[in-house]
């Protein structure tokens, strides 16, 4: 059965501005999620400078024995990644959905300051609803 | 260039022809144009209620010229001399055209003789704003209150217009409600009417 673990966006600056557990399995305390965060942060950008290939974007796929991250990340430098079990399929997509929930239900909120940590009702209601979906969807196939 | 030449050029804007014109805009544009509205007036006051008064002054402007332009589009310069006639033509006719559909309800208030209320799931204006909860009672749709005053004062039946948060039991965001209180004198003009 596939499953998300857990989600993270992080701003252009490296800091932590949402973060969601899905189950046991991905939670960790706030500091740690903290330190995870800025530690991708720093991983991405050194990827960028080793990677062979010139114009090279980043990690999108880093894939281990018990997970699988995925990372997405807009032109403006905000990134967003899931934790997930290995081999789970369409987390791109829903990388990209959960960017467009962002452009919708944040970046259009006149109360969030940008770059600040997310704490809008509308954009938990709406990632909720599409991971729930997404499940569903994933344990029928 | 495609397009070019095709637009008769009028030398003063007022000859324009007051037609249609085109009637869709796009719904992230005007959410980023509010958002913007909201955190000016934010940086200009010092409370919730001054925000709330400065939205709705915003929005009587937007109603003073919306019941024009519709009085003369829509209504074939006929004005509304009846309670219930404002009452249906701000619920479907004004709220089609800057809403694309009519609200979801028009009451009668039980308790008082002179409150309507207008009845919206969720305002066109909210669909993207989550009030955080230090905020209160706080509603953005307050610029949709100073519409519909707007379109009532123009239109010759002043009244005081707020906008609330009712909460619904099985839904998780509550619906909105623009509460018209309607002055004496209007009620009195009513009766007299007949």
């Amino acid at each position: 059965m596939a499953a998300i673990y857990s989600l993270y966006i992080i701003n252009k600056s490296g800091g932590l501005i949402y973060y969601k557990d899905y189950g046991s399995a991905g939670r960790m305390d706030t500091n740690d999620t903290l330190r995870v965060a800025s530690l991708w942060h720093s991983m991405h950008a050194i990827s960028q400078q080793l990677s062979p290939m010139s114009g090279c974007s980043g990690i999108e796929l880093l894939q281990a024995d018990t997970f699988d991250l995925h990372c997405f990340q807009s032109l403006t430098g905000t990134k967003f990644f899931a934790v997930c079990e290995p081999g789970t399929q369409q987390i791109e997509s829903l990388l990209k959905y959960i960017y467009e929930l962002y452009t919708d239900y944040v970046l259009k909120n006149p109360f969030y300051e940008i770059e600040m940590p997310i704490r809008c009702e509308l954009f938990d209601i709406n990632l909720t609803q599409s991971v729930q979906k997404d499940r569903v969807a994933l344990l029928g196939q | 260039m495609i397009g070019v030449g095709k637009m008769k050029q009028y030398g003063n804007v007022l000859d324009k022809p007051l037609n249609k014109g085109k009637t869709e805009v796009s719904l992230s544009a005007f959410a980023f144009l509010f958002s913007e509205l909201v955190q000016y007036n934010q940086t200009q006051v010092d409370n919730i209620g001054e925000l709330e008064r400065r939205l709705e002054d915003a929005g009587y402007a937007v109603g003073a010229r919306v019941l024009e332009l519709l009085c003369h589009r829509d209504k074939g310069n006929r004005r509304e001399t009846r309670l219930l006639g404002i009452l249906s033509f701000v619920h479907s006719t004004v709220w089609k055209v800057l809403f694309g559909k009519v609200a979801d309800s028009l009451e009668k208030g039980t308790e008082h003789e002179d409150e309507y209320m207008i009845s919206e799931k969720e305002l066109l204006v909210n669909k993207f704003i989550s009030i955080p909860k230090d905020m209160g009672t706080f509603n953005c749709g307050a610029f949709v209150a100073g519409i519909v005053r707007g379109v009532l004062d123009g239109a010759g039946f002043p009244a005081v217009v707020t906008a609330h948060f009712v909460p619904m039991e099985g839904q998780q965001r509550p619906r909105t409600t623009i509460l018209i209180k309607f002055a004496e004198e209007v009620l009195r003009r009513e009766a007299r009417l007949g």
